[in-house]
């Protein structure tokens, strides 16, 4: 899997691509953790568009993000999720601590 | 006309064999001509109890994992079984959000997962020692008629 980001107008955009699940979810971890402990954004955006597959791993690994960014307030969207993944998170309400944007 | 078709697979319970599993299974069961949707179905399922068995069932040393999938007519039937330590209660297991790694941030979502994604998923003990998990689907579904309408 590939972890891509930028920052603009402090926001900071992460686009994950390939396949997210129990192999690839240490890597897509340490990556997110260096880019999340940065100071030069004040929200987060992770674009799912060029995720292949992912299964309930990525569910574990977006709530540890999420946990970690609680106490400096920085709130993360999810956006672009195939319907895979979606159907995922709703059963699992990730959108409710991470919330769908377009 | 569809004839009944089977294949086995086995495996060393590595992380870095999941997406081959998933993908193996994926292939096979494509000789069905299922829609790209059950296809995504079936390999998030196999993920799932692939992942299963990486992660629980051989606490030391990574011990094998079989992957046996049967077709006939329009019914998947898979079964992913391990030789590990076993599930101790098959029902807590199931339950939405239990897992007993949370603090590897783990989301205790497998079996649900499993169950949304398929039509039937069932545990049981491996003859020996471990655990098979088995999951069914029938493809096309779509099309079937509902039945007493």
């Amino acid at each position: 899997m590939e972890v891509k980001s930028r920052v603009y107008n402090n926001v900071l955009y992460v686009v994950l691509s390939g396949e997210l699940d129990e192999h690839s979810s240490s890597y897509a971890r340490t990556t997110l953790d260096e880019l999340l402990a940065r100071s030069n954004f004040n929200q987060v955006i992770i674009d799912l568009s060029e995720l292949e597959f992912m299964d309930s791993t990525g569910i574990g690994v977006l709530i540890g993000r999420y946990k970690k960014l609680k106490p400096r307030s920085i709130p993360i969207y999810i956006c672009n999720p195939s319907t895979h993944a979606e159907r995922i998170f709703n059963m699992t309400g990730l959108y409710e601590i991470m919330p769908k944007i377009n | 006309m569809k004839t009944n078709n089977k294949m086995v697979l086995s495996f060393k319970a590595l992380s870095v064999n999941e997406s081959f599993a998933r993908s193996t299974v994926a292939a096979f069961v494509a000789t069905l001509n299922p829609t790209l949707d059950e296809i995504t179905d079936i390999k998030t399922a196999v993920s799932e109890a692939v992942t299963n068995c990486v992660v629980h069932a051989y606490p030391k040393k990574a011990g094998e994992v079989s992957i046996e999938v049967k077709l006939a007519g329009d019914m998947v039937y898979i079964a992913v079984s391990d030789r590990g330590i076993g599930i101790s209660d098959f029902e807590k297991a199931k339950e939405p959000f239990f897992t007993t790694r949370k603090k590897d941030e783990r989301s205790g979502m497998g079996f649900t997962v499993m169950e949304s994604f398929m039509d039937r998923v069932e545990l049981e003990k491996n003859k020996t020692k471990g655990v098979i998990i088995r999951l069914e689907k029938k493809l096309g579904k779509v099309n079937y008629r509902v039945v007493g309408g």
